[in-house]
Formats: C-alpha cells, structure tokens, sequence
C-alpha cells in the first residue's frame, strides 16, 4: 500500500481541493491522461492518481501548444497583433476581436461608430451560438454519442461560418474589427443572408432540445455530476456559463454594459445546483437569448460609416497609460490588460484567459467520482487550449 | 462605488500601518491603482475582499510587468570653490552651476491584481505590489489563501517573470517545461542559441544547435592552443 502524501491538505485554507482518502487495501494506480487523449479536445494533460475507478488526485498539465502570445504582443505593433488574437480560442475569433478592440479603444480613448457597434454585436452573438452549438456537441460526444450530435451542431455553425466568410474573408481566422470599428461594412445582401439564417436557429435549437433534454443516458450521466458550488466558483474567478450555472447572476453584457448590449432586451439564464447538466442547460438557454439579440439588432442596423474617420490605423501611439477591457466572450470573462509607454508597441500585452482561469477548479470537481466522468466534467467546462496555453 | 482615495482611507482605517499609495494611471482609462507593501498585502486583500461595502470577491486577472533599469538623467545644482581671477586680484569664490547626472533608477518586477465584486457589481480596484530588484529580491506574498484564482495566474508569473510567491501552495511552472532555466516573458531575456533541453530538436533548431556545438569547439580549441603557447 502506497500512502499518498496531500502537500495540499495541510494548508487550513477553506478553498483548496478536498482531501479524498483511498479504500482498502491496494496501490493506487498512476495515469497520464494525455496529452494527445482524444477528450482532451488538444494537447492538454490531466495527471491522476486513481482508487480503483475513483480519482483521488488529479494535477492538470498545460504548455503543450505554448507560444508566447504575450511576448509575440510586445514585438509587434498594436494592430499587429490583432491577427494574432484570432489564434486564441479559435472557435471565437470575433469575440476575442471585439475584447482586445475594446481594451485598445479604452487605452487610447477610441470612439466606436454606431454602425460598427451593431454589426459587432451580430458578430459576437452569432459567435455565441456556434460556440455553445459546438460545446454541447462535444459533450454529446464525449458521452459516447459518436459523432451524430457533433454533427447537428456542426450543420449549424457551418452556416454561420460561411456569413463569416462573406462578410470578412475567412472563415475561423476573421481578423475583422479595428481600433475605431471593423474593416469592411456589411452589405445589404449580408444582411439579408444572416437575417434568414438566424430565422432558421430557433428550429435547430428546439430540435437538439427534442433529442436532448430528456435523453435518459443524458440525465443520468450529467445530472449530479461535477458539481461546483456557487462561492468557490467566485473565489475561483471562474466565469461565462460555468459560474451561472452555479447559480451567480454575472453576466458582463448585462453589469458593464460594454458597446451596445444595454438596449437590448435578454434574460441571463442561471443554473441551480452548479452540475453538468446545468451548465448544459445554461448554453442552451443562452443560445435562445442569443437569437434574440440578434433578431433585435438585425431589426434596425443603422447606416453610416463602420470605421470612425478620426480613428488613427497607421502610425498608432496610445498615450503613456494602461488599460483594461473585457468581454463576455462565449467562454467566460475575456480580458486584456495594456500597458502603453508612449511608442508603437504596447510594453505590457496581457490576456485574461477565460478557458485557463476555468480549469482551477477542475481538481475539485473531478475527486471523488469516476474516472469516466472526467472526461464528461472537463468537457463540460468548454475550453480550447489555444487559449489556455497562448 | 468608491473612488480610490476613499479606498485608500477605507484601508488605511482598517489595516494600521499598511502603507498604501496611489499609483497615477495618467491615460484615458483613468484606472488608478493602489501599491502594497509586501508586508501587509495579504491583510489588506483579506479587508477588501470581506468588507462589507467593498466586498470584491472576484479577482478577474493577475498579471506581472517587468521594469528594466532605468538610466535618468537629471540636471543637479552644484556648489563648488573656484579660482577666479577678479578686478585682476585671485580669489577663491564660490560658484553654483547646473552639472547634468546620471543616475539609474534599478529595475523591479511589479505584479498587477485586477479586482472586481460580483456581488456588488462593481470594479475595479487594481492593486500593484513591487520586488525590491530583479535578481535575488523577488519574493512576493501569494494571494492564492485569498482568492483561488490567484493559482494558476501567480504560477505563470513565477514560470514567466520570475516572481516567487510566498505562501503559494503549488508553485511550479506551468507552461514552460520543468527544466527550464530562464524567465521568458522578462523584457531583456535572450533565446539561447543552444537548445541542448529543447525535447524534440529538429530542422532549424538542429542547425542551430549545431552552429552553437561548434562554436562550443572552437572556442575550447582555442583556448588549448593559447595553453600551449
């Protein structure tokens, strides 16, 4: 028998991991799950020490896909490294977009045209949509519903990214908005394209709902399992769908109010028990508001220019100062954090990675129950390791 | 929500001796921050995150910024006894002239703390604590026993900047590999030329591990033949 020693367990605070004592007689059984373990949605690994079927310690193991995102911030100039901010969570190029737009357009003081500030918010929640679409598919998944729920979603995001494509030129890499705007306005035809795919949403939602919400394999795997509770998700800084299914009313579009998002109208939907299949439901219901959103900016998009023409593209020298912006980015709370000393580079380019600060409370989800939950519960928080590692 | 000086007397109220100051952010942003000192750190985080006004009970982001050394130069007034030659007669007199100096103001590493309240709603309120240099004086206190989400963010400054966190209880690094010597993320950080501890070395970086390996030998074959001589 192997004792297991808990560095951890000897610390008094209230907010580490539970100590999850071994049964019985035996060794405990050591695994690498990953890095290329194919729930591990990347190169991502979790190091557990396993009871029998039980995980009793589990270590999460990042840098695999590590670039330096930050350092490559610092070399470049800050338009330059708006290309570099698709590569993030790439399933969201936009959205991280429209955040380091927003901490830029804070350090320098950027007014945003109305024009722009809408077709932003299209973007953004359309975004959301295929996001959470694609994240429930991939739960699906990793409960052993090979490919056909993945599948359903992937029809659907297939039509959102082809208005990407039309509207920006590529399809995941979108390098879209600007410090002052976006790039290139959006046609009536766009418009009229996206209006007619978002009229067809509610029908693909309420049919992933059919086959979903009372699947029998998915309640009795999700419900119960994985649960958070609400104050260490706070102490945790976790945030997005994860933190409201525990049943905190957070939501960055509703408290800071950023760009546009206050005139629109959109419940934020909250969880209960802070299980999987809250933060399923929660994605789901979130994808209902999101049509919403959209149905209502699609309504009325002003006309008028989409970059401000005071707006400065080249030669771009922020002020001595620092800023930081953040969004509600489909993952969570997305933050960039700039430092400017004056010259054409930021000194200090930080991102605030939601999918990484998410990933804290991994350990105290996971101990105690088996190790095929694992797979589900980590595929429930929904991260993509561009954005973990950077 | 209150302003920073508010803060600051809030603080100063609750926590003797904390030595807060204001940090000017003199951008548009107008986000001011408060600076610790490492010795009450931790007390004053656990004010601000159990005060009842305040309540910021979510820390949104943690980050590390490193300040090199800074060369200032200024213009000094100085007194000194001159030989003069006046009305023909020579004199010792005093003189004050500007004299230009150099002084360098050492480099520190600085670690900035996003706060906001979720219960409140409100934010933020940064705070910034500062090492004494760059080198042998880099221990801050963790505020992990505070707020969780401290964890991963202070072990990637420790992995990236060099920071060590007292009271951190995992500091490993995180996204650099176990073995490696260097901070990355430090502005004067070099790649090295070697890369003996790069795990799988192929194509450029064999190159250019090759280029460093005879480098290596011509150097020692050098240094023989100055021996022998």
């Amino acid at each position: 028998m192997s004792p297991v020693s808990f560095k951890l367990a000897e610390m008094e605070s209230w907010n580490r991991p539970p100590v999850v004592e071994p049964h019985g007689e035996g060794e405990l059984l050591e695994i690498a799950m990953g890095p290329h373990h194919p729930s591990t949605h990347g190169v991502f690994r979790m190091d557990l020490a396993l009871d029998g079927e039980r995980v009793v310690k589990l270590k999460p193991v990042f840098g695999y896909l590590h670039r330096n995102h930050e350092k490559l911030g610092e070399g470049h100039s800050y338009l330059a490294s708006m290309p570099f901010t698709d590569r993030l969570d790439y399933f969201c190029s936009l959205t991280n977009n429209w955040a380091y737009a927003l901490a830029v357009e804070k350090l320098a003081a950027q007014d945003v045209p109305e024009r722009a500030e809408y077709l932003r918010v299209i973007l953004a929640e359309l975004t959301r949509f295929q996001n959470h679409a694609s994240a429930i598919g991939f739960l699906l998944q990793e409960m052993g519903a090979s490919g056909t729920p993945l599948m359903y979603a992937f029809r659907e995001r297939e039509k959102i990214l082809d208005l990407f494509e039309a509207l920006t030129g590529a399809r995941m890499m979108c390098n879209y908005m600007r410090f002052g705007g976006c790039r290139v306005d959006a046609s009536e035809d766009w418009l009229k394209q996206t209006r007619k795919v978002v009229a067809g949403l509610p029908a693909f939602v309420d049919e992933f709902e059919a086959f979903l919400q009372t699947n029998e394999i998915v309640m009795a795997r999700c419900q119960g399992m994985g649960i958070l509770r609400p104050e260490l998700a706070v102490n945790a800084g976790v945030t997005g769908p994860m933190l409201r299914a525990t049943g905190v009313n957070y939501d960055l579009r509703k408290v800071d109010r950023y760009g546009i998002y206050d005139r629109f109208k959109f419940r934020v939907p909250l969880g209960e028990h802070g299980d999987i299949y809250d933060r399923y439901m929660v994605r789901m219901l979130e994808m209902r508001e999101s049509i919403g959103i959209l149905e209502q900016a699609l309504k009325d998009v002003p006309g008028g220019p989409v970059m401000d023409p005071k707006a400065k593209i080249r030669n771009f020298r922020p002020k001595v100062g620092e800023a930081y912006g953040r969004i509600e980015a489909p993952k969570g709370e997305l933050g960039f954090y700039l430092i400017s000393d004056g010259t054409g580079n930021p000194y200090r380019y930080r991102v605030r990675p939601p999918s990484l600060i998410n990933l804290t409370v991994l350990e105290d989800m996971c101990l105690g129950q088996n190790v095929a939950d694992v797979v589900l519960i980590f595929g429930s928080v929904d991260i993509v390791l561009g954005e973990v590692d950077r | 929500m209150k302003t920073v000086e508010e803060i600051k007397a809030s603080i100063e109220a609750a926590v003797p001796g904390a030595g807060v100051e204001i940090v000017q952010n003199p951008g548009p942003a107008a986000q001011h921050s408060l600076l610790l000192t490492a010795e009450k750190a931790v007390e004053v985080a656990q004010f601000l995150r159990d005060d009842a006004e305040l309540a910021l009970d979510f820390l949104s982001n943690v980050t590390g910024v490193d300040w090199l050394d800074k060369e200032i130069t200024e213009k000094v007034k100085v007194t000194r006894t001159v030989a003069k030659t006046v009305d023909g007669v020579e004199q010792q007199v005093e003189e004050t002239v500007e004299e230009p100096r150099k002084r360098v103001e050492p480099g520190r590493l600085e670690v900035v703390y996003h706060l906001y309240s979720m219960s409140k709603k409100h934010g933020p309120v940064i705070l910034r604590m500062r090492t004494g240099n760059r080198t042998d004086r880099v221990e801050l206190p963790s505020m992990t026993p505070i707020w969780r989400a401290a964890e991963f963010q202070e072990r990637e400054i420790f992995d990236l900047f060099g920071v060590v966190f007292d009271g951190h209880p995992d500091l490993r690094r995180i996204l650099m590999w176990d073995e490696f010597k260097d901070h990355p993320m430090r502005r004067d950080y070099v790649e090295p030329d070697d890369y003996d501890y790069e795990p799988t070395p192929h194509d450029e970086v064999l190159a250019k591990a090759k280029a460093h390996q005879e480098k290596l030998a011509g150097t020692a074959q050098a240094a023989e033949g100055d021996a022998a001589r």
